[in-house]
């Protein structure tokens, strides 16, 4: 029996970037061991995603993360704009 | 209290938060909206946030800089439209001496602009609107940092 396991992660957008793909939250479903740049090429497939900077900033669960850091099944995963607060 | 408000900012209120007989330096650092962006008037200004995270990260601000100085910290940030000069954040520290409300006040500044996900969306006198990006610095994202 073969059985095709996937990680869905749950990738939310915001301000400028929201803007640019037209979407606000899309989950995808990733290969097992998938990374945040795993998650990044997904969004650089979709219309507009081309636009996103090289290396955004993104956080893993409420946490900054490098493009590097490993998604589980579950995971939220935020790719944010330059920040702007203060 | 949650980091962020949609209503005005009180120092007072948040100078009071921290304020107690042992700790006799306070210092308090007010952001405001400033009328002009690069040379272009700006009419008004709309921040919005990564909610739950901004709320996580602040929390994360606070508790390091009260381990790393002896203070006790008192931080908000603004979210929603504001009109020019309206404060949209407001820091009270306060320690024993000044040096280290000093120092940890600069502190939270520096890293919530540095870290906290909250964007500005400027309208300018002219009617265009931009999302303005000032905050990120080399070192959250490892390696290689961003753009």
């Amino acid at each position: 029996m073969v059985t095709t396991a996937s990680t869905t992660v749950h990738i939310l957008l915001f301000a400028s970037y929201a803007e640019r793909l037209g979407l606000e939250r899309i989950d995808a479903a990733l290969r097992p061991g998938a990374t945040v740049a795993d998650a990044l090429a997904y969004l650089r497939a979709l219309p507009g995603g081309a636009e996103l900077p090289a290396r955004p900033l993104c956080a893993r669960n409420l946490a900054h993360v490098g493009a590097d850091a490993a998604l589980a099944d579950g995971d939220e995963l935020a790719v944010l704009p330059p920040l702007a607060g203060g | 209290m949650p980091f962020l408000s949609d209503t005005p900012l009180d120092l007072a209120g948040l100078i009071a938060e921290v304020t107690a007989p042992d700790r006799g330096g306070i210092a308090a650092f007010v952001g405001t909206v400033r009328d002009h962006h690069g040379g272009r008037p700006v009419a008004e200004l709309e921040y919005s946030a990564y909610g739950a995270m901004a709320e996580a990260e602040c929390g994360r601000i606070v508790e390091e800089t009260e381990r790393r100085w002896p203070v006790r910290v008192a931080l908000r940030h603004r979210i929603g439209l504001l009109a020019i000069g309206e404060a949209a954040v407001a820091i009270a520290v306060a320690g024993a001496h000044r040096d280290e409300a000093f120092a940890a006040c600069r502190h939270v500044i520096e890293e919530l602009k540095r870290r906290v996900p909250i964007w500005k969306r400027e309208r300018y006198a002219d009617g265009t609107v931009e999302w303005v990006g000032t905050g990120q610095a080399p070192g959250l994202t490892a390696p290689g940092g961003r753009p």
